[in-house]
């Protein structure tokens, strides 16, 4: 289970919206399996259907939050259209086990978001709890 | 032997000439094609990691690629 505050539940929303019509994408930090902190990234395919991090910024980040004393939780990026589920794509592109996939939806009214761990193609749903 | 920082984290290399490549092995990192790897802030390319070599108080860090899509 993810703890996550309801603030950052907040903030990935408003992210995903302000990011539209892109997709928008960032890591989830914190101490053991609760979130503390968002870090926004650059999603350099500004494109509405994929996301990729900027390398040079993914390590700057990373770099941040150790300095913060956290550790990474979670990757997250947005399904502007589609539900809070990974696609294929998300699926084939989950390299790193050790951390939570979390997808922010606004395809309905209201936004959604759900995490996953995806282990050699294999997807478990994660709850969230938020605190 | 020579003491680097691995993520961050302290790690002793007990044998002198250890490469990238090695380094990536000595920590079964899954997946490692696909991870991207900074030493001492700066990008290493991928053809040059069985010929870097760390040398005591290296910093180096393994990144796996992020990304995804909707479809």
């Amino acid at each position: 289970m993810l703890h996550v505050p309801q603030q950052i539940i907040n903030d990935l929303f408003d992210h995903a919206k302000t990011g539209l019509p892109e997709e928008v994408c960032g890591y989830l930090a914190g101490v053991g399996r609760e979130v503390t902190r968002q870090y926004r990234l650059t999603n350099v395919d500004h494109s509405n259907e994929h996301f990729s991090f900027d390398p040079k910024e993914q390590f700057h980040v990373v770099r941040e939050v150790r300095k913060d004393g956290l550790e990474i939780l979670a990757n997250y990026h947005s399904h502007p259209e589609t539900p809070a589920r990974p696609s294929q794509e998300d699926i084939r592109l989950a390299f790193d086990p050790n951390i939570s996939y979390v997808i922010v939806s606004l395809a309905d009214k209201l936004p959604d978001v759900k995490s996953f761990r995806i282990k050699n193609g294999e997807v478990d749903k994660e709850e969230i709890q938020v605190i | 032997m020579s003491k680097i920082q691995v993520n961050g984290n302290e790690q002793i290399l007990e044998t002198d000439s250890v490469s990238v490549l090695e380094l990536i092995k000595l920590n079964k990192v899954l997946n490692a094609d696909m991870v991207s790897v900074q030493l001492n802030g700066e990008f290493v390319d991928r053809e040059v990691y069985s010929s870097t070599v760390l040398k005591d108080n290296d910093e180096i860090d393994f990144l796996y690629f992020m990304g995804g899509g909707a479809n």
